[in-house]
């Protein structure tokens, strides 16, 4: 039956999924924002603007998703999983803490004064203002990321009667996997919010939009994911290195590799079957995967037999991260086409754009499939090696946890429909107003 | 490393800071929704406007102060959040709404609006009575009976009618003419109800606590504690006799009577309650000192604390300076 251990995980994966999604636009798209008001503060020309405010709409509501899912993902800290406070809080805590102090607030009190703020501050403090709030993105994914990152790679602790306690919080920070998560992470950011703008601008075209915004929020869009898209490839691969090094039977799963063996192959597709420890309808490139792995065409790698009961479920990983690669390969050469069409013909043809529309959140599946290759290849631990998840779990009774999950599963496949039809609803809105409805506002300018 | 007491009392402190600048700042976002009109659209989008630039950053508070439990007091924070959980997913799903639907109802200006303006506003009352009913749970440790969950019930009902209180006293504020009439009304209203609910509180404490009952009993200790129902009562007295010969304040100087004195009762009925409880962080079962985490760990967040809270306090006091005066439309810039 359903047991408060499983519920808690099924209702923590959904809050932690649902929460992604947002920062994921947020973090880049608070940049490409800085980006919008410096050229208008650079040339003065309207269209930097009226960019700007188009998509200022947009983070202030993705924000806002971020803001209220990530409360709930602070609660969940203590409501189901009280042995991870109690266990590892000495090393959590502060760093989790930190982001409260560094980030939050910073984050929280700037966007009101970049939303709200233009007519009542000067154009030098609100441009300040923006870029708070970018920094203060950043700052959240860097707190957040050194944490995750220490949970897959732990050092600088001792441990004391179970209990976790700081011995070099420099180590513990910059931990081994910290910089290549980081980077994945702020790459991914950047790719999905290039896809999302490059998407809604594609649909206002479409729609017939003749004004020059969408035009120019289309380019940058693209040639910043022309740009990240292959070197998120590039980073990627050095992440997948790390991984190896410090987590072989994750990178086994992600491989799917039984045994051990020299000159692995590399699977295009295959389907694992755990049950008989063995892959069906291999479809394979030899020595490939040793190759990418350990730079020799028979160097060996570890199979996840070697990690019985110790090593996370196959399946989900080792589809999770075909469709991460495969979507991230199809993305590279979508962006890289997109943009040289774009540089030939200064238009793109119908057929392009509609693509475009259908990639628009695309970096949300590669985004959320890479999480669960990360996160779900750390199973069956929540700290590698050290705690398993099981031994976390808190006592509330387990209908309490089932409420609270159908609760927040009706309400996240709401707001979620909710989100993606107000961009489109707002991208239509767009399309009708006129241009000369989105002059400037001078300072001290009242609105009726 | 510094010594444990210290830290205690340090991360307590700050912690109670949080609680408190918590309950006043969302406290008049929070009964802002409580409040907001459904028949009247313009009225509603004022009303609206008034808490835009703040609520974000006012919730924050309550990450810090949750975030504080569980860095500080870490045994502490899982016994409340087990104890609470169900009320805690209530007031989390009321948060969710509130939180979105105040920028749904922005940017969706058609069919829907009227389902955001619903949403915000039972998302406000739910996120308020939740919390009125975690702290009746609080004041009765956690106690799994009738009494207990009556007294929560009651205690939530309290707490809707004080965020109603100062949200009202924050619009008289931040408005004028036909709203701030409104509000000068609700803010009389609420300003009864929330002093019935002081009293009773008052009373029941001591009641069912032997331990706050010890300290009110005590002569020394009552020396300090006594005056303060006392004061919350003459300030009702003044409030109400304030409201009673309200003219129109354009003034925002003029205006801003009603939510000082709104506030002063949020920090006085605050530190009966600190006063009442101290040292314990879970009523009769763990002190600040008991549940405290690992010093050295709490001393690296020292560094940080000292540093960062001032600046928050600094950005926060600029943002509210940058919309000081009455709310205009609703803009998005």
């Amino acid at each position: 039956m359903l047991d408060t251990l499983l519920l808690s995980r099924i209702q923590f994966a959904t809050n932690i999924s649902f929460h992604i999604l947002f920062p994921t636009i947020s973090i880049a798209l608070a940049w490409f924002l800085v980006f919008f008001k410096v050229r208008y503060v650079q040339t003065k020309q309207p269209v930097w603007l009226r960019a700007y405010r188009f998509w200022v709409k947009i983070f202030a509501l993705t924000f806002a998703l971020g803001v209220v899912s990530g409360i709930t993902m602070s609660f969940q800290f203590g409501t189901n999983w009280p042995g991870f406070m109690e266990r590892i809080g000495n090393i959590a805590g502060p760093l989790l803490g930190y982001e409260v102090l560094t980030a939050f607030f910073m984050e929280a009190t700037f966007l009101g004064i970049m939303l709200f703020g233009m007519k009542r501050v000067s154009p030098a403090v609100h441009t300040f203002s923006t870029v708070v709030v970018a920094i203060g993105t950043t700052i959240s994914a860097f707190w957040i990321l050194s944490l995750n990152s220490w949970m897959q790679t732990p050092v600088g602790y001792e441990i004391i009667d179970g209990v976790f306690y700081p011995k070099d919080w420099f180590a513990i920070i910059f931990n081994p996997s910290f910089g290549y998560r980081l980077s994945h992470m702020l790459l991914a950011s950047g790719i999905t919010a290039s896809f999302l703008i490059a998407g809604i601008s594609a649909y206002r075209l479409l729609k017939n939009d003749h004004k020059h915004a969408p035009k120019l929020t289309l380019k940058v869009a693209l040639t910043v994911a022309m740009v990240l898209t292959p070197l998120q490839a590039f980073v990627g691969d050095l992440h997948g290195l790390n991984t190896f090094e410090h987590q072989p039977q994750k990178v086994a799963a992600m491989e799917g590799v039984w045994e051990t063996e020299k000159g692995a192959p590399l699977l295009l597709f295959a389907v694992p079957d755990e049950a008989n420890r063995k892959n069906h309808f291999e479809l394979a490139i030899p020595n490939l995967a040793s190759l990418i792995l350990t730079h020799e065409l028979d160097g060996e790698i570890k199979g996840l037999n070697e990690f019985k009961n110790a090593h996370p479920p196959v399946k989900p990983v080792f589809y999770g991260f075909r469709v991460m690669v495969g979507l991230g390969l199809f993305m590279i050469f979508v962006a890289a086409l997109a943009r040289v069409t774009l540089w030939k013909h200064k238009v793109l043809p119908v057929w392009q754009l509609k693509l475009l529309v259908v990639m628009t959140f695309s970096g949300w599946i590669a985004t959320l499939a890479g999480w669960y290759v990360t996160e779900i290849g750390r199973q069956p631990y929540m700290v590698q090696g050290l705690v398993r998840i099981d031994e976390l779990v808190t006592q509330v009774p387990s209908e309490h946890v089932l409420y609270t999950l159908i609760g927040y599963i009706s309400v996240y496949a709401i707001l979620l429909a909710a989100y993606i039809k107000t961009l489109f609803y707002t991208a239509d809105k767009a399309v009708e107003v006129e241009e000369y409805e989105l002059n400037p506002p001078m300072r001290g300018e009242q609105y009726a | 490393m510094l010594s444990s007491e210290f830290l205690a009392v340090f991360y307590g402190a700050l912690m109670a800071l949080a609680i408190i600048v918590y309950a006043v700042l969302d406290g008049y976002d929070l009964g802002v929704g409580i409040l907001l009109p459904f028949k009247n659209k313009q009225q509603a989008d004022t009303m609206i406007s008034s808490i835009g630039p703040f609520w974000d950053a006012n919730e924050t508070w309550l990450v810090l102060a949750v975030g504080l439990a569980l860095i500080a007091f870490p045994l502490a924070h899982s016994v409340i959040l087990q104890a609470l959980y169900l009320p805690v997913a209530l007031m989390l799903l009321g948060l969710i709404l509130r939180g979105v639907a105040f920028d749904f109802r922005a940017k969706a200006k058609t069919k829907y609006q009227d389902t955001w303006d619903f949403s915000f506003k039972i998302g406000s009352i739910l996120t308020a009575f939740s919390q009125g009913f975690m702290l009746g749970l609080y004041v009765m440790s956690f106690e799994k009976s009738v009494e207990s969950y009556g007294f929560a019930i009651l205690s939530g009902f309290g707490v809707v009618a004080a965020y109603a209180l100062i949200g009202s006293a924050w619009l008289i504020m931040k408005t004028t003419g036909q709203l701030q009439r409104k509000a000068v009304n609700w803010c009389k209203k609420t300003n009864i109800i929330a002093a019935c609910g002081v009293i009773a509180v008052s009373a029941v404490n001591p009641l069912i606590n032997d331990f706050v009952a010890a300290k009110w009993f005590d002569l020394n200790e009552s020396l300090i504690l006594l005056p303060i129902p006392v004061l919350c009562m003459i300030l009702f007295v003044i409030q109400n006799t304030l409201l009673s010969s309200f003219d129109d304040a354009e003034d925002i100087l003029k205006s801003w009577r009603p939510f000082a004195i709104a506030t002063s009762i949020f920090l006085l009925c605050f530190s009966g309650l600190l006063h009442s409880f101290y040292p314990y962080v879970v009523p009769n079962q763990l002190t600040i000192y008991e549940s405290l985490a690992d010093p050295s760990a709490l001393t690296f967040m020292l560094y940080g604390v000292i540093v960062v809270v001032p600046a928050i306090i600094g950005y926060t006091l600029f943002s509210y300076r940058v919309f000081w005066g009455k709310t205009q439309a609703l803009s998005y810039y």
